[in-house]
């Protein structure tokens, strides 16, 4: 007698789920693989916090404590870094044969990706935790559980965007050799926008692109509660922003992905 | 072919070979040239009003100050990307086979030093073409750029001992990669970005006392005010301890890997 097929769903939610342990267990197995994507966003915390900490004291600055203002975007910069290393780790996968046996499993190409971005958004997390603990050591302002949740989840949403961005180049590319292109990109849309100083204070042709970058919206969104109270009207724009960038990078992983192997 | 000209010929083959090798890799390359141009952009656009504080040293503009700092990520990150290829070469077996061969073992360290100079060199070039199209001025003239472009090269070099004898010591290219953030670290805690005297501390006094903070300034000062020879001194000097450090890393580093093959 055949066993009952469990609905396509429920299969589907099955084979994100071994994917993201899968994820976690390479995390487990080899912690040090991890410290890179710690430490980096920690290290241009300290660097940015140190070197430019006088910025305050120019006008037009909506905080006097620079460690306040610089916190949420090493958070968001880490999530860069995570989100370029799942693209890193496919193109790894892709290089050693593994992702041919997943494209012939019966399980449908968005639910490949999806375990992939979903697990970078949950790895995001560990970053931006010991970031923020080091900043609240050294004085940055509480954001609140309001604050904390929003920069929390612009954290988790934008390590989606950047996996999607870095499994695209991955399955485009198919070799470990784009890892700087995926870093690159995520590192230029996140410090092109208002990253290092308010809007009013950019200068030249960075105003323009923070004007315009989407990430722009997401950086004050997460900002918010560090530098002053979380509204509606301050949460979302960035995640409107993020809803758009996923859309975009997520569709075209996609179409990468239904290309690789057809 | 007297023994001198042999191995000069094997340090002008091992440094075309390690030039080509990093621009035909951009795992390499990314990080000399790409990363640092990103930064310097972003960091001239988002910090650019910084030489509106009180304290700020006279310059013509924040991209003319940043220069010499964009100019010693590069180095920096050159002498670690040949590390890294140093390191594939020993995990490949090519450094066991020129170990067999008939040269002088430092003519090896040196071709792979002399590929790290000519890309400090490439960088100095690379940066002083972006300022002076947008706009930067080089306040002493050729003979100023001309100084920070010998300054940044001969750096490059120094840096790249160290990065080469942690290669020979560990020969694991994972190792020496993992040195990346180290390398930020040195130049957050220098002059390289900001002014020492407007920097938070504790990141100030270890700026002040950091060897890499005269280079620097020995690379600015030509740039952003024409030639000084106390800072050009005091940047040799820096240069120099940097260089001793490197050789005598790299001889035991080298020594040991003779030992263990």
């Amino acid at each position: 007698m055949e066993a009952a097929a469990l609905p396509a769903w429920r299969t589907n939610l099955a084979t994100i789920g071994a994917l993201m342990s899968r994820a976690k267990n390479e995390l487990l197995r080899v912690p040090g693989a991890a410290i890179p994507g710690v430490l980096a966003p920690t290290i241009f915390f300290l660097g940015l916090n140190g070197v430019f900490g006088a910025l305050t004291q120019l006008k037009g600055f909506e905080t006097g404590a620079y460690e306040s203002f610089i916190v949420p975007v090493s958070m968001l910069q880490g999530a860069g870094f995570t989100g370029a290393a799942a693209g890193v780790n496919m193109a790894r996968d892709i290089e050693q044969g593994w992702l041919d046996r997943l494209l012939v499993s019966p399980a449908p190409r968005w639910v490949l990706l999806a375990g992939t971005v979903l697990a970078a958004s949950a790895r995001a997390l560990i970053p931006a935790t010991f970031v923020l603990a080091i900043a609240l050591l050294l004085g940055a302002g509480w954001p609140g559980v309001d604050g904390l949740l929003v920069t929390f989840f612009m954290v988790a949403a934008m390590a989606a965007v950047a996996a999607c961005w870095g499994s695209m180049l991955a399955l485009r590319f198919k070799s470990q050799s784009a890892a700087p292109l995926m870093q690159a990109g995520m590192m230029a849309l996140i410090l092109s926008t208002t990253a290092y100083a308010p809007l009013a204070l950019l200068q030249g042709w960075l105003e323009t692109v923070a004007r315009v970058n989407p990430v722009t919206q997401v950086i004050e969104a997460a900002r918010q509660g560090f530098v002053g109270g979380v509204t509606w009207g301050g949460t979302w724009p960035g995640i409107a922003a993020l809803l758009g960038l996923l859309l975009v990078f997520g569709a075209l992983a996609l179409r990468e992905m239904r290309r690789t192997g057809a | 072919m007297s023994h001198l000209a042999l191995n000069l010929r094997v340090i002008r083959a091992l440094g075309l070979r390690s030039i080509r090798q990093t621009f035909r890799r951009p795992q390499l390359m990314a990080p000399i040239v790409v990363f640092p141009t990103i930064l310097l952009a972003i960091q001239t656009g988002g910090a650019g009003g910084a030489v509106e504080l009180p304290g700020f040293p006279p310059v013509q503009s924040f991209l003319q100050f940043m220069l010499a700092g964009a100019m010693m990520q590069s180095l920096m990150l050159a002498g670690n990307s040949g590390g890294i290829a140093l390191a594939v070469d020993i995990e490949m077996g090519f450094t066991d086979r020129l170990f067999a061969a008939p040269i002088s073992r430092y003519a090896i360290v040196l071709g792979r030093l002399a590929g790290t100079a000519a890309l400090g060199l490439f960088a100095s070039l690379w940066f002083f073409a972006i300022g002076l199209a947008f706009g930067a001025e080089i306040a002493g003239g050729v003979p100023g750029a001309l100084l920070a472009i010998a300054l940044v090269t001969v750096t490059a070099a120094a840096v790249g001992g160290i990065g080469a004898a942690i290669a020979l010591r560990t020969g694991s290219a994972s190792v020496v990669q993992g040195l990346f953030p180290l390398v930020l670290v040195v130049l957050f805690l220098s002059s390289a970005f900001f002014p020492v005297g407007l920097m938070i501390e504790p990141a100030k006094t270890i700026a002040e006392y950091n060897p890499f903070s005269f280079i620097v300034e020995g690379v600015r000062e030509p740039i952003v005010s024409g030639v000084d020879a106390t800072d050009t001194a005091e940047a040799l000097l820096a240069i120099a301890g940097i260089v001793v450090l490197g050789l005598a890393l790299s001889a035991r580093a080298l020594r040991h890997r003779l030992r263990v093959g």
